[in-house]
């Protein structure tokens, strides 16, 4: 079985190679083409992988070779898939395959075409090495890589210097993070002198437990930085620079996962870890609550479904600080298929509208769109929770989790943030397909339904998005979950009660409700009255801040970019200028004789000079060999 | 022994060639030089601890100055380092056309024998020589064909090194005078020598201040950025690339073991300038605007990490040091060229000037784009493993050190990036200037630094193994005699 994870690795990695050596002389279709089917391969031996485990095969170890070995460190080129890595295979691989398709058609114009897709095989490659590999250090090495190809496809469009910007801030932040995780990783090495995950945690009993939590929280800063969380969230909406199916493939479905799957991998250490499971529960709580909020009062198609990535993603943090580690892979499921869905829809939205992302200068395009329109409506509908699409299933759960394992405080706030999430995603929907057309002449005649290989993948995850749920349905409906059965028992899952059926009819009721309510006020609102939301500028009062996104940026701006600078300066100018140097040049007075020295020989012969040097050594060298 | 003579002759032998030919000549023989560094590796026994190739010729004996010189597996990783540098630097300036190439040339390659003779020396007097004749050559070339204020930056560089030469001379024959019987200046005898604690710890600060400047560890720096901006690109290379390795690589084989007696508290006090200097160059590296300032810059930064992590005497540190001494060698030769043939095109090093420079030039944006990712230390370049390893003892050895040298990979990826970014991203300048094609010159020179950082990256191993048994054994001879 191991030679299906080498190929899995290897497939994408030849893709990259053969778009990024001999693309530029290929036509497009057959870069996209052998870059598609590359990854198709991967999803191959995924499934092949997954059948394994799931008909009671034992993980599948891949060793190669002795990466680095330096005293007590020696870190083995080695891989694991179990049925976390596979599980998470299957989304990278499976949302991956369909959105390479769509990128053939929605990046067909672009001169960079053959670059993007090795961009995105290695981006997969990166992605599967994160997940499958059996050490931290190998998971690091693809948390960098994905790292890296979020820089590289954020920043594609390199001429523009805003995007530049982006694409920088992206990984800076990334990095941020990403320091914590190497901290994390140190105090592995220290405490257990490997971070090979079978050892490491069948031995995570011996270590004593502040050691525990210390690596939990370090590995937690990891995930804050890779899945966007308060405090390092603000480069995911900029991130939204980068081609729309990078946004839908890295910035929504699979690597901004990431920092869910570490800590879920980590299970065995944060079950036991009280403090680090709090503060990943608050940082996940919060950001889940301010995310929505601002999501509330943005006007561009992207950044709407960035912050409520941002926003899903903290929920997917809540499920991990309440120890229900499967409920949160679920979530991260259901949420690749109806988030890749919705990000692939604006795609092709923005695609219909030669460019235009304002929402404010959309509307009506159910007309001219139809199947857009449609997969739309059902991501839509999946991500606010209507039952009995994915969304519900998923966010149902979590619910249900946080009360049974936290309490009616966590409970309400997740529940007020379910609410604010419909109503942006329904503002943006009534927004961008009812009402009126807002946008130029020329955008109106030019209005057209994407090519067949946008609108397939559209379908196809639609679909997923109807029936993901089916992953694990709620007690109410069935005693089999099968997404909790097959993680078990690789994750260490808190003892969390289940539900009570009165609970859960509760919740299916009010939820519908309330749902029925929310669509028909936002569409009396923005359709009916044809109200479109003004600029950030015009806003007041609360409404100000959300559309200036609490300020995140310019605080950030104010207190950590500015002194830096000035340190910058302040230390270049004066203490070396001034300070080292004035103690330099007092001693330099003291040696004039040897400058009268070099004087001479910048203006004397050189010639000379070296010609005597080269003469003179090797003169000693045959004297003393005749000596 | 032959590694000396080679490039000695042939530094003689281009004197009398006109410029073509001494291209051709230099280049031979540093090709030559390598094969050879080649040959000894191929029969140098990686598990044997000891110095091979051992070989003593008395010099001048009343002196103690023998020509003793002998190669462990430091050394090794060392002369592989200056031999494969030196072809890069001499291939590097192929297409430059400096008034008397042949003189330039020349220096250069007396510069690599020297170095040469540097790593190999086995006796304090003769380190000392190589180390003093491997500095002449650098004041030339930076005094003659440097840029703007040469004259006044030859100046304080030579202040600097020449304060550092002297103290290390002094040590040395300190120690020198403490060396049982008759007095020796043969390393084996050296690192013997009876000297009490005090008399240790006067020779320890002596060494250091000597190879922190040359290194340069924070505050003995301010000769370096001024320096590297203003020498001509290949004088920046020799600086950078080889020379501060023989300040990190003098620490390992002379300070050390010689200054054995000596309290391990001063070390604390060396790991904090060390560290101090890591973060103080990363931040002053984020406003330069001079692409050659941010190198020399991030050079700083680079090497206080190197000398953090030797200067935690245990296994991983050392090792690590050792692998980013090479690493860091070949980046910053990288990254100093890729300066120069952007200003070979532009005519500016500034920042500011430049951008855009991405959308003609796919092949030096891919070279651009490796070096720069090897610098940031990305996994399977070559600076990640070293830097893992060095940022690991540091963390091991102080968690607080660690977490602050930790700050280097964000602030390196930041002033990095940014460099990158204004040069290449961004809309194009009006001005119409390209990188366009690369020279054959150009293209290979940094075809085969991409390939180090990518070969040395996935198999790292391969630098760790050859100085794996000379770090056991010079751990092994310090055991017992450094007290924390």
């Amino acid at each position: 079985m191991g030679s299906y994870i080498a190929i899995a690795l290897f497939s994408p990695l030849l893709g990259f190679t053969i778009s990024g050596l001999f693309g530029r002389f290929l036509p497009k279709n057959v870069t996209g083409i052998i870059a598609s089917l590359s990854v198709f391969v991967s999803f191959v031996c995924s499934i092949m992988l997954f059948n394994h485990l799931h008909n009671g095969g034992d993980a599948v170890k891949l060793e190669t070779f002795n990466w680095i070995a330096a005293g007590n460190i020696s870190i083995d080129f080695s891989f694991l898939a179990d049925k976390l890595s596979v599980w998470m295979m299957m989304i990278i691989t499976g949302v991956g395959f369909l959105i390479h398709i769509y990128s053939m058609g929605y990046m067909h114009h672009d001169e960079g075409f053959y670059k993007f897709f090795a961009y995105l095989n290695l981006f997969i490659f990166s992605m599967l090495t994160l997940v499958l590999g059996a050490n931290y250090v190998i998971m690091f090495f693809g948390w960098e890589g994905v790292g890296l190809c979020s820089y590289l496809l954020i920043g594609f469009w390199y001429a523009n210097k805003e995007y530049g910007y982006a694409a920088r801030k992206a990984f800076i932040m990334n990095r941020i993070g990403d320091l914590g995780l190497l901290l994390g990783i140190f105090m592995l090495f220290n405490v257990f002198g490997t971070t090979d995950y079978q050892t490491v945690f069948s031995s995570a009993g011996t270590a004593n437990s502040a050691t525990i939590e210390l690596i939990c929280i370090l590995l937690f800063v990891g995930a804050v930085g890779k899945s966007a969380q308060i405090p390092l969230f603000t480069w995911l909406p900029d991130a939204m620079a980068g081609p729309t199916p990078v946004s839908a493939l890295i910035h929504a479905a699979t690597m901004v996962t990431a920092g869910i799957y570490l800590v879920a991998r980590s299970s065995v250490f944060f079950v036991s870890s009280e403090l680090a499971s709090t503060i990943v529960l608050v940082v996940g709580l919060v950001t889940a609550v301010v995310a929505a909020t601002i999501g509330l009062k943005q006007n561009d198609i992207k950044k709407v479904l960035a912050y409520s990535t941002v926003s899903q993603l903290g929920y997917m943090f809540v499920a991990l600080g309440v120890g229900a580690y499967s409920t949160a892979l679920f979530h991260v499921t259901t949420h690749a298929f109806f988030k890749a869905l919705l990000f692939l829809g604006s795609g092709s939205v923005i695609h219909a509208m030669s460019g235009e992302q304002d929402i404010r200068f959309m509307g009506g395009l159910s007309k001219k769109l139809k199947i857009t329109h449609f997969t739309f409506l059902l991501g839509t509908l999946a991500i606010a929770g209507v039952p009995p699409l994915a969304g519900f299933f998923s966010k149902d759960e979590i619910l249900a989790k946080a009360f049974y394992g936290n309490g009616i405080l966590v409970f309400i706030l997740l529940a007020v943030t379910s609410v604010i999430t419909a109503v942006y995603m329904f503002r943006l929907y009534f927004l961008t397909f009812h009402g009126e057309f807002r946008g130029t002449e020329e955008q109106k005649h030019h209005l057209h339904e994407s090519p067949s290989t946008m609108t397939i993948p559209l379908i196809i995850l639609a679909i997923l998005s109807c029936v993901g749920g089916g992953l694990g349905l709620s007690s109410l409906f069935s005693h089999h979950h099968f997404a909790d059965t097959f993680l078990s028992s690789v994750l260490t899952n808190a003892n969390i009660p289940h539900p009570s059926h009165l609970f859960e009819i509760v919740v299916l009721v009010v939820s519908v409700v309330l749902l029925a309510i929310i669509i028909l006020m936002t569409r009396s609102y923005y359709t009916k009255k044809q109200n479109v939301p003004t600029s950030a500028d015009e806003e007041t009062g609360f409404g100000r801040i959300l559309s200036k996104k609490y300020y995140f940026d310019e605080i950030y701006k104010t207190l950590i970019q500015k002194p830096i600078e000035w340190l910058s300066n302040f230390a270049h100018d004066f203490i070396d200028r001034k300070f080292i140097d004035g103690i330099v040049n007092i001693s330099g007075r003291g040696v004039t004789v040897c400058g009268n020295y070099l004087r001479r020989v910048q203006t004397g012969n050189v010639e000379f000079y070296l010609l005597a040097m080269v003469v003179g050594v090797i003169a000693f060298l045959i004297i003393y060999q005749l000596v | 022994m032959v590694l000396i003579i080679i490039p000695f002759i042939a530094s003689l032998l281009a004197l009398f060639f006109k410029d073509k030919l001494a291209k051709v000549l230099a280049l031979t023989a540093s090709v030559v030089q390598l094969i050879t560094n080649f040959v000894l590796l191929s029969g140098f026994d990686l598990k044997a601890n000891a110095f091979q190739y051992f070989s003593s010729y008395t010099w001048f004996n009343s002196l103690g100055l023998n020509f003793t010189s002998g190669i462990d597996g430091i050394a090794m990783v060392m002369l592989l380092l200056t031999n494969l540098a030196s072809v890069l630097i001499i291939l590097s300036s192929w297409d430059n056309n400096y008034a008397s190439m042949t003189k330039f040339l020349s220096l250069v390659l007396l510069m690599q024998g020297a170095l040469n003779g540097v790593f190999l020396s086995m006796n304090g007097l003769m380190f000392y020589i190589f180390w003093e004749l491997a500095l002449l050559p650098i004041y030339f070339i930076v005094g003659i064909w440097g840029g703007e204020n040469r004259i006044k930056i030859t100046f304080k560089f030579f202040i600097y090194t020449f304060l550092g030469s002297l103290l290390m001379l002094l040590a040395l024959i300190f120690v020198y005078l403490h060396t049982p019987g008759d007095h020796s200046f043969e390393w084996d005898q050296m690192i013997i020598a009876q000297m009490t604690g005090w008399e240790s710890t006067l020779v320890l600060w002596a060494f250091f201040i000597a190879f922190a400047i040359k290194m340069p560890i924070f505050p003995f720096h301010t000769w370096q950025a001024d320096t590297y901006s203003v020498a001509p690109a290949q004088g920046t290379m020799l600086l950078s690339g080889i020379m501060l390795k023989m300040g990190i690589f003098g620490m390992i084989r002379w300070m050390y073991p010689m200054a054995k007696n000596a309290c391990g508290c001063n070390y604390n006090i060396f790991i904090i300038l060390a560290v101090i200097g890591i973060i103080y160059a990363a931040i002053i590296a984020i406003k330069q605007n001079d692409i050659k300032r941010v190198i020399a810059w991030s050079s700083v930064s680079h090497v206080g990490l190197i000398a953090a992590g030797i200067m935690t005497w245990n296994k991983e540190g050392l090792q690590g040091g050792i692998l980013q001494s090479f690493n860091h060698g070949i980046n910053v030769i990288g990254l100093f060229f890729i300066a120069e043939i952007i200003e070979r095109r532009l005519k500016t090093r500034e920042l500011t000037q430049m951008g855009g420079l991405a959308k003609y030039s796919r092949g030096f944006s891919f070279l651009f784009m490796v070096i720069m990712l090897g610098s940031v230390a990305v996994p399977f370049t070559n600076g990640f493993t070293g830097e893992f390893l060095l940022l690991n003892a540091t963390f091991n050895y102080h968690v607080i050190l660690g977490v602050v040298s930790g700050l280097t990979i964000i602030f390196c990826a930041v002033y990095m990036l940014r460099v990158y970014q204004l040069a290449m991203f961004g809309p194009e300048k009006d001005n119409g200037i390209r990188i366009g094609k690369l020279s054959w010159s150009e293209f290979v020179t940094l075809g085969l630094i991409v390939v180090l950082v990518l070969a040395i990256g996935i198999f790292p191993n391969w630098i760790l193994n050859i100085s794996e048994t000379s770090v056991d054994g010079l751990l092994n001879i310090m055991k017992g005699g450094k007290t924390l």
